[in-house]
């Protein structure tokens, strides 16, 4: 009978097996949990021996290498943030370094600068000491040329007016004693 | 084809579907994992989800423990739901329908709880009968309805998958033959059956709905009862 059933209620009021429900036909049980245990039988054996260790392997092999990628990510960022500090350390490095050489170029260049300065302030002191050396010559020669030319012209004068000679050493003193009145 | 003691134990097409279910849903799954796939390919993706799925229903009630009973439920549920959704295909057997098979599939679920809780726990897999924290003079009501409730698992779990496969598709039947008996009355007739043929559509979506619920709740049952032999003292 069960060949001509070809679904649960295809022949539910046929009349070829006395009006029983097929699903309640008691003839089909021992068919059917024969077959029912053979196949899930099967079933159980394929997927609990094959199938699960499969995919379970493929699931623990997609964990294992998320976790190994992530660890390799992990790393590649602690070097990236050693390069990085690394990197911040060589600048800070480098711009107290430039900061010294600034320094130093600048000490240097003020030393040099003042040295200079001072060079030249010692030349000009010393071409002022110069000129008022040749000054107070010129003057001092100026001065005992203006007793010459007192003493002359007083002796010329003289001449002129009284004729004869007079020593020159009277005019001097002459002349001195004139030069100390108006000097007081 | 054969009998033995009496007993007809001849290919049908009980048999042939339940064949398909197993043939199907093996060969399925080996085709899909087959490659082994580190990035799965769709098919590979539908068995691990299937696993995934059915692992963490299991996980979630019966806890670590209870994995020892993965094989045996993921096999039920692939047996399960192949044989549901087989039976949406028009003139195909839907080998859940029939009592029987659902009943031997929940005595399978009963008699493991049973074997695996007694191997496992002794006689205090007994406890599982005896609530903690009862008042003493209420607990033999209790015991015994735990004891009925207990006995009564196998038949709900069995009848309701089966009544509820057997029953979409007698109304999906019901409805189709409205279709065909309402068109040979004329015109108006014709007219009238777009309403039964609107139905039986609308009822075949649900009844997708329904082969892949009612597998999913046979699983469930099942990790429910299967943590019940796992932790009998819960």
């Amino acid at each position: 009978m069960a060949s001509e059933t070809h679904s649960e209620v295809g022949h539910a009021q046929g009349a070829d097996q006395e009006g029983v429900f097929p699903p309640f036909d008691p003839s089909t049980f021992g068919s059917q949990l024969l077959w029912l245990a053979i196949t899930f039988g099967v079933l159980y054996y394929v997927l609990s021996k094959v199938v699960l260790p499969r995919i379970g392997s493929i699931l623990e092999m997609r964990s294992d290498r998320i976790e190994q990628d992530m660890a390799e990510a992990q790393r590649l960022k602690e070097e990236t943030d050693e390069a990085i500090a690394s990197y911040e350390q060589a600048l800070s490095e480098a711009k107290n370094k430039a900061h010294t050489i600034a320094l130093t170029a600048r000490e240097k260049a003020k030393t040099e600068a003042d040295d200079a300065m001072a060079k030249v302030e010692n030349d000009l002191a010393k071409k002022l000491e110069e000129a008022e050396e040749k000054i107070s010559t010129i003057r001092s020669g100026a001065l005992t040329k203006v007793d010459e030319i007192a003493s002359e012209t007083t002796e010329v004068i003289i001449k002129t007016l009284i004729g004869g000679r007079i020593a020159k050493a009277d005019i001097a003193n002459a002349l001195q004693n004139v030069s100390e009145n108006v000097a007081r | 084809m054969g009998s033995l003691g009496g007993v007809e134990l001849s290919m049908t097409n009980s048999a042939l579907f339940m064949i398909a279910t197993t043939v199907a849903t093996c060969g399925f799954l080996m085709l899909a994992t087959g490659s082994r796939g580190l990035i799965p390919s769709r098919m590979q993706s539908i068995a691990e989800i299937c696993y995934d799925f059915v692992a963490k229903t299991l996980r979630d009630s019966a806890g670590k423990d209870g994995m020892v009973f993965f094989p045996l439920v993921f096999s039920l549920f692939m047996f399960v739901l192949v044989a549901n959704l087989f039976g949406m295909f028009p003139y195909f057997f839907t080998v859940t329908s029939h009592i029987i098979v659902t009943f031997a599939l929940a005595m399978l679920v009963i008699m493991t709880v049973i074997l695996y809780g007694f191997v496992k726990h002794g006689f205090g897999f007994l406890g599982l009968f005896v609530p903690s924290g009862i008042p003493a003079a209420v607990l033999p009501m209790v015991v015994v309805i735990e004891i009925i409730s207990f006995l009564s698992r196998p038949i709900s779990l069995s009848v309701r998958l089966f009544a509820n496969m057997l029953a979409g598709h007698i109304t999906l039947k019901v409805f189709a033959g409205f279709i065909t008996s309402l068109s040979t009355a004329g015109i108006v007739g014709i007219a009238g059956a777009t309403l039964p043929f609107a139905m039986t559509v609308a009822l075949t979506g649900l009844e997708f709905l329904v082969a892949f619920l009612q597998a999913y709740v046979f699983t469930v049952l099942t990790c429910m009862y299967l943590s019940d032999a796992v932790h009998p003292n819960h």
